[in-house]
């Protein structure tokens, strides 16, 4: 049953990835990462990670990928379909399968013994948030907001534009 | 029960497609898309390893996933100022292709 569930979900991940990358119009794009990041809320689920899951769904599935619906809108780049892909695809493409031909023998000569996935309990998780992860939790509460204030300084009309 | 190495295999499969859509995408826009492709592979990989071994080294079982939030807290702040980034440029000079925008390339 997990594995019918995993193929799935890797299908439906890849297929996402793929179309983004793939696709010539920007907002089918969109709409295809929207597809890839979910099926990943779904693999979190296969791992036991229901909070990550949620978060999966809240943030990228409701938060970054409506942010890049409205950055495609804004600049009109859905005008210009036949120029999405630049000269130099073929070398994108080689040095993609080049790092996969690493990437594929390292995981599995060093496959590690793991022992049967299980749940990690929410209050673990919190626990361990505001004790041994409490300083980076603060920097990254510090990190939103410097980067909130820097994009709406960059985003804004400064005087004599309209 | 699926094996741990199957989520890696998945994750860098997602991460070379995100990668080659970094390298070969001329959008802007398009290449955010890529990077958080390729952020969400790295994501998969740490919260499987976090799920399938128990306690490696000094590392607890939630110490993945809790990296995992802050990776995608730092994606949620990227996105946002790269866009605010992507809008000024288009702004200025009327395009988000990156190959056009090469003031600084000599």
């Amino acid at each position: 049953m997990a594995w019918v569930l995993f193929i799935a979900l890797a299908v439906v991940t890849l297929g996402g990835g793929l179309a983004v990358v793939a696709t010539r119009n920007v907002v089918h794009a969109a709409l295809a990462l929207l597809v890839s990041l979910v099926a990943v809320a779904g693999v979190y689920l296969l791992v036991y990670a229901e909070f990550l899951a949620l978060v999966q769904v809240l943030i990228y599935g409701g938060a970054i990928v409506i942010v890049l619906v409205f950055a495609i809108m804004l600049t009109r780049s859905a005008e210009y379909p036949r120029t999405s892909d630049n000269r130099q695809w073929p070398l994108a493409a080689v040095a993609a399968l080049g790092l996969l031909a690493v990437l594929v023998p390292a995981f599995l000569i060093n496959a590690v013994q793991d022992t049967e996935a299980k749940n990690a309990a929410f209050t673990g998780i919190a626990q361990s948030l505001f004790t041994t992860w409490a300083v980076p939790f603060e920097i990254a509460s510090l990190v939103l907001l410097v980067a909130l204030i820097g994009a709406i300084i960059i985003a804004r009309s400064g005087p004599g534009e309209n | 029960m699926v094996d741990l190495v199957w989520f890696q295999l998945l994750s860098a499969a997602l991460f070379v497609i995100g990668l080659y859509g970094v390298l070969a995408r001329r959008s802007a826009v398009l290449i955010l898309m890529s990077i958080e492709l390729m952020l969400n592979a790295v994501n998969i990989n740490l919260i499987a390893a976090a799920a399938h071994m128990e306690g490696f080294g000094s590392f607890s079982r939630f110490d993945g996933q809790l990296i995992a939030i802050f990776i995608i807290t730092v994606a949620a702040a990227e996105v946002g100022l790269a866009l605010a980034i992507v809008l000024r440029m288009y702004r200025n000079r009327s395009t988000v292709n990156v190959d056009e925008i090469d003031l600084m390339k000599w």
